[in-house]
C-alpha cells in the first residue's frame, strides 16, 4: 500500500508540473499546444544523458529544462507571427518529430532499447535521523501551507451559505455522496461476484454492467437536481464536503508519504518523492505569483484580445515566446522527474497520448486555474491507478483491451463534464457566458 | 479651406502638426483602400476625419497606428517618422488607437483592464517580478489610484470588480474611452465612439473628450454621427474612395459641394 500511494503521488506531482506548464500556455495566454510532450521528451533525454556523462544530477535538471525552454523558443520563433493555429499544428508534428528522432539516433538515445540504470536523485543518500526528521518536516510544513489555504478558501465558501443551513446542507451532501459512492461499490462487487461465478457470457455481463452504471449516474444526477431545488446552496455545500473528504484523503495520503520518507528504505523512490512535492510546491507558489502580477496580466489580456494588448503597448510576440519557453522549461522538469520515476526512458515513454493526458489535467481542473491543475492531475492519477488495479476484477475483458477502456472512460467522463460542469472543476461559469 | 482635385498633394499651412502622414497608400488586392491620402492633426486640437462607409477611414487608422505597414507614403507622430514602427511601439510613444466595435478583454476585471494599460510598468518584465518584488508592488498602488480616479470620472467605479464582459455596450466604450486614458497618451485615435450608443450617453462621451482636450490631449475622431463632429471637432478631413476629399472648419466642410455629392452619392 505505501508503494501504491508513494507512487501515486509522484506521479501526481510530475504531471501537476506538466500540467501547469500548459495551464500557462494555454489557460493563460490562449496558446494551443497539441505537442506538450516535446519538451518532455527533451527535459528527460537531455538530464538523463548528462547525468550519465557525468555531469551532476541537479545541474543536468536544470540543463534538460533549459534545453527544453529553448525548444519552445524555436518553435515560438517559427510560428507565433502567423496565425494561431499554426502553432497548434507545428506543436503535433514536432512532438512526433522529437519521439522520432529518440528512436533513430541510436548512437546518442540508444533507440528502443531505451536508457538503463542512469543515476537517480538522492538515491545514495543514507540520511542521519536528524535529516529525516528535517525532509519530513519540509513535506509537513508544505502540505500544512497547502491546508491552511485550503481552510481559509472552505470558510470563504462557507459565507454563501446560511449559517443555520451549513449543518443539515452539509450533512446532506455528505450523505449524497457516501449514497452514490456505496452504489457504485455495491455495483463493482456485484459485478465481480457474477463475473467469478461465470454464468454468464462476457457480453452480456458488460451490457449489464453499462447499464448498472448509466442507472447509477442518472440517478446520482437526478437527485442532485432535485436537491438544488431544495437547497440554494446545494453546489457549493457539495463542493465543500467534496473539498473536505479530499483533504481527509490527503491527511491519509500524507502520512504513507511521511512515514516512507522518514524509513527511507526504499532510497529512489523516497527521495523523488520528497525532491517532486517540494518541486510541485515550489513551481506552485511561482506561477501563482506570476499570473497575479502585471505579467500575468498582459499574459491574460492576450489570451482575451491580442489587438487590444498591441494598442495598448505590449509586445505580444515576446510574452507569447515567453509564455512558450515558461511552459516548456516546466515540461522539461517534470520530463527529468518522470524519468527518474520510469528509472528506465523509452522513445514509446512520450508518445501523444502523453500531451492528452496534460489536456485532460487541464480541462479536467479548469482552464485558468493553478489549483485546478493540481485537482485535476490529482484526480487523473487517482482514476488510473485506481482502475489498474480494481477493473480486472469487475470489467470482462483482457488486459490489452483494459487499457484501452480505461483511455475511453477517461474520454466519456471529460464528455459528461463539458455537458454539465463545462468550465471543469473549479473553474468560473461566469466566465463562458460573457459576451465577447 | 482646401479641395483635392489635382496633385500633388499640397500641404496645408499648419502650426505644429503632432501627427502629419502624406502620400499614404495602402492596397488589398486590387482594391486602394487607402490612395495618396495625407492628414495632419495640429496638437491640442480635436480634428475629425469623415467619409461615406468604404471611404478607408478606418484602413487609415490602421495605417496611423501602425497595425498595418503602409505600401507607400510616410506617418509621422511628435517629430519621428513611425511607419515603420510595430504597433506596440506606437503606444508606447502616446499614440494610443480604440475600435470601431468596442473591445473589452472580457475575462479581466474592469479594474485589471485599465491597470494593463499603463505604461512601462516593471512588473511587466518576468524577472523584475521577482527580483524588484517591492517597487512593483508599489507601482501598482499608484496606477490603481489613478485607475480608480479615471473609472469614476466616467463612472465606472461601481463596477470596477466585474468581468468587462459583464459590462453593456455603452459603458464598454466608457471603459475604452478611459483605458486609452490610462496610457498616458498624447494623442487618442477614436473610431466611431458614438456609434450604437443612445443620445444621453453619447453627450456623455463628448464631454469626457471636452474634457480631457482641454487638460491637453490631441483626438483624432472618426464619426458618422455629424452633430458630434460640428459640436466637437477644431477641424474635419474628409475621405472618399481612399482619396483626401476636402479639409477645413466644420463649417466650410458643411458647405462643401464636393462633400454633399459624395455623401449623398453622386
Amino acid at each position: 500500500m505505501e508503494g501504491f500511494i508513494v507512487s501515486l503521488v509522484i506521479f501526481t506531482a510530475i504531471f501537476t508540473i506538466f500540467g501547469l506548464g500548459l495551464n500557462l500556455q494555454w489557460g493563460f495566454t490562449g496558446l494551443i499546444n497539441f505537442g506538450h510532450v516535446a519538451f518532455m521528451t527533451v527535459g528527460a533525454y537531455g538530464t538523463v544523458l548528462l547525468s550519465m556523462a557525468g555531469v551532476p544530477l541537479g545541474l543536468a535538471m536544470l540543463a534538460g529544462a533549459i534545453a527544453a525552454s529553448l525548444l519552445g523558443l524555436g518553435i515560438g520563433l517559427a510560428t507565433l507571427r502567423l496565425r494561431e493555429d499554426y502553432l497548434a499544428i507545428v506543436t503535433i508534428g514536432l512532438a512526433e518529430v522529437i519521439r522520432l528522432v529518440a528512436v533513430n539516433e541510436e548512437w546518442l538515445t540508444r533507440g528502443t532499447f531505451g536508457l538503463q540504470s542512469f543515476p537517480l536523485p538522492l538515491a545514495m543518500l543514507n540520511p542521519n535521523p536528524i535529516v529525516r526528521v528535517a525532509m519530513v518536516g519540509t513535506l509537513a510544513a508544505v502540505v500544512g501551507l497547502a491546508y491552511w489555504r485550503l481552510w481559509g478558501w472552505m470558510r470563504h465558501t462557507a459565507r454563501a451559505i446560511p449559517r443555520s443551513d451549513l449543518v443539515t446542507h452539509s450533512l446532506t451532501a455528505l450523505g449524497y455522496l457516501l449514497a452514490l459512492g456505496l452504489l457504485l461499490l455495491g455495483i463493482g462487487a456485484g459485478a465481480r461476484t457474477l463475473r467469478q461465478a461465470a454464468i454468464w457470457p462476457n457480453g452480456v455481463l458488460g451490457m449489464v454492467l453499462l447499464s448498472a452504471l448509466l442507472g447509477a449516474l442518472w440517478l446520482g444526477k437526478g437527485l442532485s437536481d432535485r436537491l438544488s431545488r431544495r437547497f440554494r446552496a446545494w453546489s457549493t455545500s457539495l463542493g465543500l464536503v467534496m473539498a473536505a473528504l479530499l483533504a481527509v484523503l490527503g491527511v491519509y495520503a500524507f502520512g504513507y508519504a511521511a512515514s516512507a520518507v522518514y524509513r527511507y528504505s526504499n532510497p529512489s523512490k523516497s527521495g523523488l518523492l520528497w525532491l517532486s512535492v517540494l518541486l510541485t510546491a515550489l513551481i506552485f507558489w511561482g506561477l501563482e505569483t506570476l499570473v497575479r502580477s502585471p505579467w500575468g496580466r498582459v499574459l491574460k489580456a492576450i489570451r482575451e484580445d491580442e489587438a487590444v494588448a498591441k494598442a495598448l503597448g505590449k509586445n505580444v510576440f515576446i510574452y507569447k515566446l515567453q509564455a512558450l519557453m515558461m511552459g516548456g522549461f516546466l515540461a522539461g522538469i517534470a520530463g527529468s522527474l518522470y524519468a527518474w520515476q520510469l528509472t528506465t526512458v523509452y522513445p514509446d515513454n512520450f508518445r501523444s497520448l502523453v500531451t492528452f493526458n496534460a489536456w485532460t489535467i487541464v480541462v479536467l481542473g479548469g482552464a485558468g486555474s493553478n489549483v485546478g491543475t493540481l485537482l485535476g492531475a490529482t484526480v487523473f492519477w487517482a482514476y488510473d491507478t485506481i482502475t489498474r488495479f480494481v477493473l480486472r476484477d469487475i470489467v470482462p475483458l483482457d488486459d490489452a483491451r483494459l487499457g484501452a477502456f480505461r483511455i475511453m472512460v477517461i474520454g466519456l467522463i471529460l464528455i459528461v463534464l463539458m455537458m454539465w460542469r463545462p468550465q471543469g472543476i473549479l473553474g468560473n461559469k461566469d466566465e463562458l457566458t460573457l459576451g465577447r | 479651406m482646401h479641395s483635392y482635385s489635382d496633385e500633388p498633394i499640397p500641404h496645408p499651412p499648419i502650426a505644429v502638426p503632432l501627427l502629419r502622414a502624406q502620400h499614404l497608400s495602402k492596397r488589398f488586392g486590387g482594391v486602394h483602400a487607402v490612395n495618396r491620402a495625407a492628414i495632419s492633426v495640429p496638437q491640442g486640437s480635436i480634428t475629425g476625419l469623415i467619409g461615406p462607409n468604404g471611404a478607408g477611414k478606418t484602413t487609415l487608422f490602421q495605417l496611423l497606428s501602425c497595425f498595418l505597414q503602409p505600401d507607400e507614403g510616410e506617418v509621422w507622430f511628435d517629430g519621428h517618422p513611425i511607419h515603420t514602427l510595430q504597433p506596440h511601439q506606437v503606444a508606447t510613444r502616446g499614440l494610443v488607437r480604440t475600435f470601431q466595435v468596442a473591445r473589452a478583454l472580457s475575462r479581466l476585471s474592469v479594474l485589471d483592464n485599465m491597470l494593463l494599460a499603463a505604461q512601462r510598468q516593471t512588473g511587466e518584465q518576468f524577472w523584475n517580478v521577482w527580483l524588484r518584488s517591492h517597487q512593483v508592488a508599489q507601482e501598482e498602488r499608484q496606477q490603481r489610484e489613478r485607475a480608480w480616479e479615471l473609472l469614476e470620472r466616467v463612472g465606472l467605479a461601481a463596477k470596477a470588480q466585474d468581468y468587462a464582459g459583464s459590462l453593456s455596450g455603452g459603458q464598454r466604450k466608457l471603459l475604452e474611452l478611459a483605458r486609452s486614458l490610462m496610457v498616458n497618451p498624447k494623442l487618442i485615435l477614436l473610431d466611431e465612439p458614438a456609434a450604437g450608443v443612445n443620445p444621453t450617453l453619447i453627450n456623455q462621451i463628448c464631454d469626457h473628450i471636452l474634457t480631457w482636450n482641454r487638460q491637453g490631449i490631441t483626438f483624432l475622431i472618426i464619426e458618422h454621427n455629424m452633430d458630434v463632429i460640428m459640436s466637437l471637432c477644431d477641424r474635419v478631413w474628409v475621405m472618399a474612395e481612399g482619396r483626401n476629399l476636402a479639409d477645413g472648419t466644420p463649417a466650410e466642410i458643411q458647405q462643401n459641394d464636393q462633400v454633399l455629392a459624395a455623401y449623398l452619392g453622386q
